[in-house]
């Protein structure tokens, strides 16, 4: 049967092949050459780090039958955690930790800049849903025993993260230095303070000296946003770890999924 | 060599026809033998008398020395954040008005600066009044001329507010509730509202240190809200080393 196609114009024609390229195979294209270029860069990478083994650990665990939504309660948590590290980073950019200035600058970055009250919104609401949700994450690793053998230390790893948590919450409250804030922290450190015997000492080291003073603004500001997000960072590292390690459980009301010729065996 | 030297020894114990286990273990009770030296312990190039061995001198040596490192910044830096506690802090008069301001049947308030160079947040408000004799039974002493009550509630810190027609202090968080000594009337504030150290200069009034109170207005050494002082409350929340009440009042 004749060919009653229209002949392709010559520059859409393909070019006949090279003596060296003849050999079977197509030349690679476009998108090929690209693919390789990223794959050798990642191999250039991986030969001197040897990071590929851990990525596929952490990223290609298996999961137990059961997985569902609650389980998600974890990286939600981080997720919060990162948008509070973001938006707290950028906020710190235009915030001012002094006590005459600090008032000053919140409502600057909030009513003058672009975007700003998204931004402190982002991070001020932020920070409760991030509290919501780690007790909603102890809550789903409480009822389905999550806690137990051998993921206790991560148990008390979360626990301490939870601390942390409500610590950012106390810190960051005093922040925007209006009414609201420097009174609830007033209260909060004399609540703090009621611990007998080392209370009075936690009060001073907290505001710096036995009143509100100078710096006491500037040490908030400092464990909000270094010595706290530090030791968060940190502890969600290991946090990470050990779920990597020891993998997740199954929900509790799954009954073990063991093979019929085992079970003869009478296990 | 090393390794070879250590094998041979302990092959040496095993020469009893006993299990090599048990007779280990006698022979570690009849005679715990203390290698003294290095040459005893049969470490190779062991110089004679030597007690430690030099590589376990340097490990000690690197550990002592990236310890005192450590501690080189650390110690200073914590010592830094600590600091304000032990601060002494020297105690200011301030000038509140003339004498004649202020009667003995109600509260007259002024504006005092409790902490210098930060604003407003460094400004309490305290109200003041003469020595009532009808009302008031404390010891009079040069400081007590005229009663300055704080503002600061007992209870956690927050503002009060005194209330003339009712005579009382009235706190607006928490419901705490003080009579016109400042002694608490109801509500959750754990002892009576804190004080000024008072004195006149020149016909002029002048307002000093804070101290705190027991429910017999007995004077202390300023406490944080929240703190009782009495029974053991004074001992359970000691006062800080760096503010104490004037001597002898």
């Amino acid at each position: 049967m004749a060919n009653l196609k229209p002949p392709l114009p010559r520059a859409l024609r393909p070019k006949p092949k090279g003596p060296s390229e003849d050999n079977g195979k197509a030349k690679p294209g476009r998108k090929e050459k690209l693919a390789q270029k990223g794959i050798s860069t990642i191999d250039w990478i991986d030969e001197r780090t040897a990071l590929s083994g851990g990525a596929r650990w952490v990223m290609f665990r298996k999961i137990p039958r059961g997985t569902n939504w609650f389980y998600t309660l974890g990286s939600a948590s981080l997720f919060a955690f990162l948008s509070q590290a973001v938006t707290g980073v950028i906020l710190a950019m235009y915030y001012d930790p002094s006590a005459t200035r600090a008032y000053e600058s919140v409502r600057y970055l909030t009513n003058e800049v672009f975007l700003g009250e998204f931004v402190r919104g982002m991070h001020k609401w932020g920070s409760t849903v991030m509290v919501i949700l780690v007790f909603l994450h102890m809550g789903r690793t409480f009822f389905y025993g999550a806690y137990k053998y051998p993921r206790e230390l991560n148990w008390v790893i979360g626990v301490v993260l939870l601390i942390l948590t409500l610590f950012m919450s106390f810190t960051g409250y005093l922040l925007p230095f209006d009414q609201r804030s420097f009174w609830a922290t007033t209260v909060g450190v004399a609540i703090n303070g009621t611990g007998p015997l080392v209370g009075p000492y936690l009060n001073d080291f907290l505001r710096a000296g036995p009143e509100f003073g100078v710096t006491t603004l500037a040490r908030f500001y400092a464990l909000h946003m270094l010595v706290l997000p530090g030791a968060m960072a940190a502890m969600i590292g290991a946090h990470l770890y050990l779920v990597a390690r020891l993998g997740t459980t199954a929900p509790p009301w799954l009954k073990a999924d063991i093979p019929a010729d085992s079970r003869k065996d009478g296990t | 060599m090393f390794a070879t030297t250590r094998t041979a020894a302990r092959l040496a114990h095993r020469k009893s026809p006993r299990d090599a286990r048990f007779h280990f273990v006698a022979r570690e009770r009849k005679q715990p033998k203390k290698k003294l030296t290095t040459e005893e312990a049969q470490i190779p190039g062991a110089f004679e008398g030597e007690t430690v061995s030099r590589r376990r001198f340097m490990t000690g040596t690197a550990h002592a020395a990236s310890g005192i490192a450590v501690a080189a910044f650390t110690l200073p830096a914590v010592g830094f954040a600590v600091a304000p506690v032990f601060d002494k802090q020297e105690p200011r008069w301030e000038t509140v008005g003339p004498v004649g301001d202020f009667p003995d049947d109600t509260y007259v308030p002024r504006t005092l600066t409790l902490v210098r160079g930060i604003g407003d947040v460094g400004k309490s408000t305290v109200y003041i009044r003469k020595y009532n004799t009808d009302l008031d039974d404390e010891e009079r002493d040069e400081y007590n001329e005229f009663i300055a009550i704080s503002t600061r509630c007992m209870h956690l810190g927050c503002p009060v507010r005194f209330v003339a027609a009712s005579e009382r202090f009235i706190c607006p968080c928490h419901g705490g509730v003080y009579d016109f000594q400042g002694k608490v009337d109801g509500g959750p504030p754990v002892r009576p509202l804190d004080r000024f150290y008072t004195r006149i200069r020149n016909g002029n009034l002048e307002v000093g240190p804070r101290f705190s109170v027991n429910s017999e207005l007995k004077r202390f050494s300023p406490r944080d809200p929240g703190m009782p002082l009495d029974g053991i409350g004074q001992y359970l929340y000691p006062a800080r080393p760096s503010v104490r009440k004037l001597p002898n009042t």
